[in-house]
């Protein structure tokens, strides 16, 4: 059957499932909407926060970034999934013994302030709002790309679905349509990965084909590196990300920022009790780690398959011949994302790691994981498969972050700081009125994506590194902290990091007004902006202990609150 | 068994393990990853495998054990508070 026709049924169909679950789960109260209920299962919630978590930039972009920096790539593997246990350990069952709705609601509790809810809120905000702007592209992509409708349409189809099941359903309907989100994406990763690595190693495990020998008896890693390393690029398997120690502090940023960041630690509210919580975080991790020890294999065997496509032997003569390049080649080469220079005029692609003379100009990054089946030649149900998936993780992304934002607004805003006698009623259509708000305004960017798009995922990980985090992990393990070193660690932490990243990158990333320049010799110790959250994080700590010793202790029914938080539930 | 005696055998508990959670990613696959690659593991490098296959394997099976510790030490709490 025709590739767009197959697509074409495979997401609408879907989409209807998703349609159907919002009908059946709708909410009924604020419970309901701010944590479904409250009653959800340990795997249950482990499978949503899977998808919750799985965005996009996992899907798509990751194995892309691994298949071009190599290990240097592990930053994002370690980085995405260590955070678990951090949550698992210092955050997730002491939040949900709370029985707190929201983030800023336990930062407002444990600090006795308005003021610190404020500032969680806005930080909550800011790094949802750009979180979400990177989501919406995606399934503009995915859309524009398989279905070959135009951007603008792909995209309003996808926030119409969002919009219906986020408003009705609330944190219910979102939690059941991200369970089979999970399901769906996880097949669409995990299908062409098993076929690819059969295709090149012969065993079906990808995880265990990455360490296998190939058919002409060289590891398919050792092979990889010989191949890379003979047209000019960096050996694969030990070519670092600028340095060990800027790996180290990204892959701290990284952790500590998916532990803080409140679309994640929402779904450990909506479990039924503290054991659960902490146990979906373990199924949480299991879920995620099956595609993240994927994507390593995916990311090798791509960036293989795309050199060998171009370059079968090491005889130059032998490259492609640009006349006899596959569809695939045309059709990336149709989104501008793949681009082919003749610079010396042969008639064939060469593609090396020399600048002079590597004639591959563009070969974006996004395109390995959805191209990657085409290039293997999969069968075209594969292929649609994968549209699906795409779909499915920028979408269950989409709708926690949505959610995070609308419930803040609703249940921290209005209700917590402006109007605390509102009805339950009242709160419950206020919280549709800001999802519905909401997802108008993260459409908005996503038809209209300012410059900055592209820096904005990695200003998330930083600010909930160096906010939320800090807070909340304080507010658990010591009760010397009080409200003026809370906020004042807080203010410090997302200053310090957002001033590293906009000297480097430009104020709100406008790049004229880098006043400092995004080049390596300026930047501190040689850590790149983008994993400053770690350094944030620790001046926020640092401020937070420095100020409470200045200021007027903990109260005392404050001391008890942490106190009843660190014991066990009675039976 | 105390409040205090049970949060600190909790404290001890999460010590364990994010020290096996930083041994695993921070010391095996950023800080020594050039001394575990000359271990060579079928196809693998071992550093490399630490950092990109390993790692996580270890932090999955270090969440469920933390938490059946965890839910043991909650039992013993409860049985000895209740006397």
């Amino acid at each position: 059957m025709d590739l767009q026709v197959l697509t074409g049924i495979f997401v609408f169909t879907t989409f209807a499932i998703y349609i159907v679950i919002a009908i059946i789960a709708r909410a009924k109260t604020t419970e309901d909407f701010y944590v479904a209920g409250g009653n959800i299962s340990a795997v249950g919630n482990g499978m949503a926060t899977a998808a919750d978590w799985m965005s996009a930039a996992s899907f798509i972009s990751m194995a892309g970034l691994i298949a071009f920096y190599g290990y240097g790539g592990s930053v994002f593997l370690l980085g995405w999934t260590g955070g678990y246990v951090l949550l698992a350990t210092l955050l997730a069952p002491y939040l949900r013994k709370h029985h707190t709705h929201t983030v800023p609601e336990f930062i407002s509790d444990r600090y006795y302030s308005k003021a610190a809810r404020l500032v969680a809120v806005i930080c909550l905000i800011i790094a949802s709002v750009t979180y979400i702007i990177g989501q919406m592209k995606g399934v503009g992509v995915a859309f524009s790309r398989f279905l070959e409708v135009d951007y603008d349409t792909g995209l309003t189809i996808g926030i119409g679905i969002v919009f219906f099941y986020a408003v009705m359903g609330g944190m219910k309907g979102i939690t059941y349509t991200q369970m089979v989100q999970y399901v769906i994406m996880i097949f669409a990763y995990t299908i062409p990965a098993i076929f690819i690595s059969l295709q090149l190693t012969g065993n079906p495990i990808p995880q265990l084909g990455l360490g296998s020998m190939m058919a002409d008896g060289t590891y398919l890693l050792d092979k990889l590196d010989m191949v890379v390393t003979d047209l000019g690029f960096k050996e694969y398997t030990t070519q670092y990300r600028l340095s060990g120690l800027n790996m180290f502090v990204y892959t701290v940023s990284l952790m500590i920022g998916t532990a803080g960041l409140p679309h994640v630690i929402m779904r450990f509210f909506t479990v039924d009790s503290v054991k659960a919580a902490r146990q979906s975080a373990g199924w949480a991790l299991l879920f995620i780690a099956i595609l993240y020890t994927t994507a390593p294999a995916v990311a090798a065997m791509a960036r293989l398959n795309l050199m060998q496509t171009i370059q079968p032997t090491s005889d130059m003569s032998e490259n492609l011949q640009y006349e006899q390049r596959p569809t695939w080649f045309k059709n990336w080469e149709k989104t501008g994302l793949l681009k082919f220079e003749d610079k010396n005029g042969d008639g064939r692609i060469q593609y090396t790691g020399d600048k002079a003379t590597n004639e591959m100009v563009k070969v974006d990054r996004d395109i390995m994981v959805l191209a990657n089946p085409e290039i293997a030649k999969l069968p075209n149900w594969v292929i649609a498969l994968v549209a699906a998936g795409g779909l499915a993780a920028a979408l269950s992304t989409a709708a926690g972050l949505l959610l995070a934002i609308s419930s803040s607004i609703s249940r921290d805003l209005l209700k917590g700081i402006l109007q605390p006698d509102m009805s339950e009623e009242k709160e419950l259509l206020s919280s549709r009125i800001a999802m519905g708000v909401a997802v108008m305004v993260a459409g908005y960017y996503g038809f209209n994506p300012p410059d900055f798009a592209a820096g904005t995922v990695a200003l998330a990980f930083g600010l909930a590194a160096s906010s939320i985090f800090p807070a909340l992990m304080m507010g658990i393990f010591t009760k010397k902290i009080n409200k003026e070193g809370a906020i004042a660690g807080m203010l410090a932490g997302i200053g310090i990091t957002l001033l590293y990243v906009f000297q480097h990158k430009g104020i709100m990333f406008i790049k004229e007004t880098a006043f400092l320049g995004d080049m390596d010799p300026n930047w501190f110790l040689g850590i790149e902006p983008n994993a400053f959250g770690a350094i944030g994080a620790i001046v926020n700590f640092t401020v937070a202990f420095i100020v409470s010793g200045m200021t007027k202790p903990t109260p005392k029914h404050i001391e008890e609150m942490v106190d009843n938080l660190r014991l066990p539930e009675s039976k | 068994m105390s409040k205090d005696e049970y949060w600190s055998a909790n404290i001890k508990l999460i010590v364990i393990t994010l020290a096996i959670w930083f041994s695993v990613s921070y010391l095996a696959g950023i800080v020594f990853v050039d001394i575990l690659n000359n271990i060579q593991i079928a196809g693998y490098k071992l550093g490399f495998w630490f950092s990109q296959q390993g790692a996580m394997y270890v932090f999955v099976a270090l969440i469920f054990w933390y938490s059946s510790q965890i839910d043991k030490l909650d039992t013993k709490y409860n049985e000895e508070g209740s006397k």
